[in-house]
């Protein structure tokens, strides 16, 4: 007797569990078999049986949690399995698992799981942007498409990164006495601006704060130039006038930031749209630099993948909803919990 | 538009007081009239247009954007405005086919010609000539409330430093003129004549007083007057009969006529007065006539009408105590006596019920006069004013002419409950105090309840240490609110304490600073709120 359609796929509060193969996408506590679509801390957690990941996943997880950076550390994967982008995996059960870029950060992909002739991807977090640090989101179609929605409401339209990049340097050049201290996530935004800036002329050296230096030498060993980089701590007040620095958002207001020369506060993220966001931290040059998919971008993929059903895992999906609503596509709310609006 | 929208851009991300002044100076200095003029009325006083209004908005972008998508949108921005240019579609155009932006005067005027009707079509077909800056530019304007940190004061001080003229002049001239400000810009920018302010009520910039701390002055050469505890006004009527108007403006140099409306009528010849606006009532009996506690004053403030009820209830009165002109003669390079016997042969010719003279403290010395200051029970009254018998009415605060001495503050042991951080300079800091009493007995159980906030009354060195204290004690993050063990003693010094509804504690503290760091001190040995509402004096 067939099977319901899709009833091999069940989205938990804690993951979406795909059932004949016993595994879970991004689960939110440690399972015996998890696919991971990137390295964020909400997405791959550590302490489970097999993590299937990209090589650059796996990379990123294990200095996270080899070092013990992250709060919610837990123990290294036990069975590390890499799949490389456009590599198909046959899971138990007859599951095939296929990896494709998401362009979200160094590694991310997306998750196209076949079976019984039926097709879902999960997008992880992604975005449509070019970023020199990874490779373009690649659109594939799919009965059931699994999408995220951070930035899921129509005032988010992040502009063209070339214009922040200016915001940026303009500010700098006018002030030369001061830095611009720039808060971006650990990782992924503050590499792609490192490497954004680099792209655009900036060959000065940048300076960064302790808890970057290690995940920006792993995109550098994954082939990602970011040019000169100094640790703050190893240098002067003066040193550091004229020049950018960039430190995780977490820093920006803190006691660190009281050894730079006088500081103008920046910081690289999608919510910078928004000005009572960027008023409430302080920051006086906000940059909207994303790394995920704006409305735009959103409704656009969903019109290009063109699924049966969207299924919307995290942000502000009551929008995207609606957005599905109106353009009369199936949607449904996935409720699942443990994804942080990160710093992004 | 785009420079102005630039700038008002550039002064949402800007906390720092000189950042401001350099960025309107820089907008002034360089943006022709009169869109420079328009841009000054926006940033300070406001421009009102009736026709749009938040529901105005409201209604056009629920026209064209679906209304669920609306209010999602609104709900995470918070701001009507601001959501309304992020979800304005703007067509994508080629930069040839793009409408050019209108300029500021261009923006008012057609704003101005806006009606409730009109607006539905001519607003949008503004929006659709800005981009995502101007069109927040435009929208804040339209609306007359821009919040952006700037204060009608600020602006002006921008205005004087951008020219390099004095800034008590511009305050001078301001009233007399409308924006946008044409005479105010040709005098400053391009040394035209001052402008003619022969029949306008004009306020004159106040002679303020230094603190007199450790001073110690001869009453050969000062007079004594007690400091009430009401609000600086200068009331100034020019021209004659039907021509003659009447205005009443506060300490900032703002026309509050229209908050104080019994005043007007009440001086019909040329002069300005400078007094202390009090509410009368029976609360605190001044030596001529009662005078209600502040917080009865405080009712009637901010307000831009007010009720015949309260027109009855809590009229107010000036208790005047210098004159700057009369009669058209100016009188501010006279001595303090010369003026001083003017002002009470003048008294005979104002309504008693809306003036009294400020009486002279009479003393046999120096250390008599500080007796009688430490004698002062009346809660009416701040302190103390030391005038030299001999100075002129000048502008500002000159050292030596004018000192306030101002009754010993009252102190009470708080525990420090909440910090948060501050900004600019500060913004690394949690140096913004919320502090509490014990609602009962500590040792039995009591709780604290916040009845104040403080951000200043200690040492930058101080303020380290606290800060590490939060830092290092914090048991709960809100935001950028940090709740902390509460395990530390604040003296507090404060003016004086009313009943508040506003509060929890039902109490609220005038000026409350922080006096004294008890690092000493274990927290059961703060005080009790009943300690604090013992205190209260209306």
């Amino acid at each position: 007797m067939p099977a319901a359609p899709f009833s091999w796929i069940q989205p938990h509060p804690h993951g979406i569990y795909v059932v004949p193969a016993d595994a879970w996408v991004d689960p939110s506590r440690a399972v015996d078999t998890a696919l991971v679509t990137h390295g964020h801390a909400d997405h791959a957690r550590g302490g489970h049986g097999t993590t299937f990941a990209t090589p650059e996943t796996l990379a990123i997880m294990e200095l996270r949690y080899r070092t013990g950076a992250e709060d919610d550390a837990g123990d290294i994967p036990h069975k590390a399995m890499p799949v490389r982008y456009g590599e198909t995996i046959r899971l138990k059960g007859g599951v095939d698992a296929t990896y494709i870029p998401a362009g979200h950060v160094l590694g991310s992909a997306q998750i196209l799981l076949e079976h019984a002739g039926e097709r879902i991807v999960v997008t992880g977090d992604y975005k449509r942007r070019p970023d020199p640090t990874c490779p373009p989101f690649e659109v594939t179609p799919c009965d059931i498409f699994i999408t995220e929605a951070t930035f899921g409401l129509p005032v988010f339209t992040h502009p063209p990164i070339a214009g922040e990049m200016a915001k940026l340097t303009d500010r700098l050049a006018a002030h030369p006495d001061s830095c611009v201290l720039v808060g971006a996530y650990a990782l992924g935004k503050a590499q792609r601006v490192i490497a954004e800036l680099r792209a655009a002329g900036h060959t000065d050296p940048i300076y960064l704060h302790g808890a970057m230096e290690k995940m920006c030498r792993l995109y550098e060993e994954h082939g990602v130039d970011l040019g000169e980089l100094r640790l703050v701590s190893d240098h002067t007040k003066d040193d550091m006038r004229g020049h950018i620095v960039v430190c995780p958002p977490s820093a920006l207001n803190d006691r660190w930031s009281r050894r730079l020369p006088d500081p103008i506060t920046a910081m690289a993220s999608g919510w910078m749209r928004v000005r009572q966001r960027a008023r409430q931290r302080n920051v006086e040059l906000p940059l909207v630099i994303s790394d995920h998919a704006d409305w735009g971008e959103l409704t656009d993929t969903i019109r290009e993948v063109n699924p049966q059903e969207t299924w919307i895992t995290h942000g502000r999906e009551e929008a995207l909803l609606r957005w599905c609503q109106l353009h009369q596509r199936p949607a449904r709310a996935l409720a699942l919990v443990g994804y942080e609006d990160e710093d992004d | 538009m785009e420079k102005f929208a630039a700038l008002i851009d550039a002064l949402v991300y800007t906390r720092s007081r000189n950042e401001k002044l350099r960025l309107i100076g820089e907008y002034l200095r360089a943006t022709p009239d009169p869109d420079r003029g328009w841009a000054l009325a926006a940033l300070s006083d406001g421009l009102d247009f009736p026709a749009v209004k938040s529901s105005t908005i409201r209604t056009i972008l629920k026209d064209r954007v679906d209304p669920v998508l609306w209010t999602l949108s609104r709900d995470f921005v918070g701001d009507t405005a601001e959501t309304a240019s992020l979800l304005w579609p703007q067509e994508q155009l080629a930069p040839e086919d793009a409408p050019s932006p209108p300029t500021v005067s261009e923006t008012v005027a057609l704003l101005d010609a806006m009606t409730r009707k009109s607006v539905l079509t001519e607003l949008p077909a503004l929006l659709d000539r800005l981009d995502v800056s101007g069109r927040y530019a435009l929208l804040k304007l339209a609306t007359g409330a821009m919040r952006i940190g700037i204060s009608a004061r600020l602006a002006k001080v921008a205005f004087a430093d951008a020219f390099d003229v004095p800034v008590e002049d511009v305050e001078e001239y301001w009233h007399g003129l409308k924006p946008p400000y044409s005479e105010l810009f040709a005098w400053a920018a391009k040394g035209a004549d001052p402008p003619d302010m022969a029949d306008i009520p004009l306020f004159k910039p106040f002679m303020l007083a230094h603190p007199l701390e450790d001073t110690v002055v001869s009453l050969e050469d000062y007079v004594a007057e007690w400091k009430w505890d009401g609000i600086r006004v200068q009331l100034v009527h020019a021209g004659e009969g039907e021509n003659g108007e009447t205005r009443l403006y506060s300490r900032g140099g703002d026309d509050i006529s229209h908050t104080f409306p019994e005043m007007l009528p009440a001086l019909d010849f040329p002069a300005i007065l400078d007094g202390e606006l009090l509410v009368q009532g029976a609360v605190q009996g001044g030596e001529a006539g009662g005078a209600a506690s502040f917080n009865a004053l405080q009712q009637r403030l901010g307000r831009k009408t007010v009720s015949k009820k309260m027109l009855a209830e809590s009229p107010a009165f000036v208790r005047v105590y210098d004159v700057l002109s009369l009669d058209g003669d100016n009188l501010r390079d006279r001595p303090w006596t010369e003026r001083r016997s003017i002002l009470e042969e003048l008294m005979a010719r104002l309504p008693s019920e809306r003036f009294d003279l400020s009486a002279i403290v009479e003393a046999r010395d120096f250390e008599h006069l500080a007796q009688i200051r430490e004698g002062a029970r009346d809660d009416a009254i701040e302190g103390l004013m030391l005038k030299r018998r001999d100075s002129p009415y000048v502008p500002g605060r000159r050292t030596g002419l004018w000192y306030k001495w101002k009754r010993d503050p009252l102190l009470i042991d708080c525990v420090l409950m909440y910090a948060q951080r501050g900004s600019g300079k500060r913004s690394s800091f949690y140096s913004d105090y919320t502090f509490g009493c014990w609602d009962g007995d500590p040792d039995a159980g009591a709780d604290l309840l916040p009845v104040g906030k403080a951000y200043s009354g200690f040492t930058d060195a101080e303020l380290k240490k606290i800060d590490r204290h939060v830092r290092q004690n914090t048991v709960n993050r809100f935001g950028p609110v940090r709740e902390t063990d509460k395990s530390l003693v604040f003296e507090v010094a404060f003016d004086s304490v009313h009943a508040s509804k506003r509060h929890k504690s039902g109490l609220a503290m005038r000026f409350p600073r922080i006096h004294r760091i008890r690092w000493d001190k274990p927290v059961h040995e703060a005080d009790r709120i009943d300690a604090l509402r013992a205190l209260v004096r209306d």
